[in-house]
């Protein structure tokens, strides 16, 4: 910091919480988390675990998450980065907290009945 | 972390199984600024949502404490909606961030997606080309849809076609973006665009 010049304000200073601090500096996901994608949907089983040992965002998404949610949902909802969302998703897929829709598919869809209910499902709107 | 806020969703529910819904996804790319968002709210039935995805330079498994002297690090904002086909099937659109600097991120956009919509301008046509040709290489099937806003109407689509070179094989319409009947013709065309192709290959 030589230069006064170089200071941040406002906005250009990001957010008051660095989003790393949320997940202790952790910028990946435990395995249990690897294969989490935007779109992954995600829901809170009814657990009993102790709640004790999970952070204010962890308790927040398991609230969202009452009704499935895609990973961009919780993220958007969460005002967090993707990947600080996927660190704490990882958590608590671990802890068996949340359940997810199983590994993504890399590949597109090839199913004609799976197309065919989405193309009746945007007509529909 | 700006964020539109939008209906959340309510915690109280009845007793249910504990149902995980599959997902499925169309991309909405573009030029800056050609109306993805736009198009993307027209149809969602969620007012279009932020997310932000934190580009750290070096990729590091730890921040270092020399992050502080300068910022390494570069969000790139992805604007989305949602469309619940049924309880067991969401649908949700992406609309590609407009930046050429973020070309990499269309990839993780594209890949197991549907197919994909091209949304271009006829004022920046040029703006269209890029994304033309990421979807072409990569096999994924899309459908060309011209923006017309207002004054701007004065093209018919085989001038678009001829003027994007896009082949016959890809469809091509004229839409409105803020339009949400308009923007279903576009989504319905991609998703039976995808189905033709799939008809072919089997």
């Amino acid at each position: 910091m030589s230069n006064s010049s170089d200071w941040w304000y406002d906005e250009a200073a990001g957010p008051m919480v660095r989003p790393y601090a949320m997940v202790s500096g952790r910028t990946r996901p435990k395995p249990a988390g690897e294969d989490l994608t935007l779109t992954t949907q995600v829901r809170a089983l009814r657990t009993t675990t102790d709640q004790a040992a999970l952070s204010v965002e962890h308790l927040e998404i398991i609230k969202l998450c009452r009704k499935p949610l895609s990973v961009a949902e919780v993220a958007a909802y969460l005002h967090a980065p993707l990947v600080v969302v996927k660190v704490l998703l990882s958590d608590l897929i671990q802890r068996g907290d949340v359940i997810t829709s199983g590994p993504a598919t890399t590949v597109a869809p090839v199913d004609m009945n799976l197309l065919q209910k989405v193309l009746d499902g945007v007509r529909a709107i | 972390m700006v964020s539109v806020q939008s209906d959340r969703p309510g915690s109280g529910q009845g007793k249910e199984e504990l149902l995980v819904p599959s997902s499925v996804k169309i991309v909405v790319a573009g030029g800056f600024g050609v109306g993805k968002t736009t198009m993307v709210g027209a149809v969602s039935e969620i007012t279009p949502l932020r997310t932000e995805e934190l580009l750290t330079e070096a990729g590091e498994e730890i921040d270092d404490l020399y992050g502080v002297e300068g910022k390494t690090t570069t969000t790139v904002a992805l604007d989305f909606g949602r469309i619940t086909i049924n309880p067991e099937l969401v649908l949700y659109l992406f609309g590609t961030p407009g930046q050429d600097r973020f070309w990499f991120l269309w990839d993780e956009l594209a890949i197991g997606s549907i197919g994909a919509v091209v949304l271009v301008d006829t004022r920046r046509l040029d703006a269209g080309f890029g994304a033309i040709d990421f979807f072409e290489r990569r096999g994924i099937p899309f459908v060309v849809a011209v923006n017309c806003f207002q004054g701007s109407h004065s093209y018919t689509a085989e001038e678009m076609r001829v003027a994007l070179d896009v082949s016959e094989s890809v469809p091509l319409l004229l839409c409105d973006a803020r339009d949400r009947e308009s923007c279903k013709k576009v989504l319905v065309s991609v998703i039976e665009h995808a189905m033709n192709r799939l008809d072919v290959m089997a």
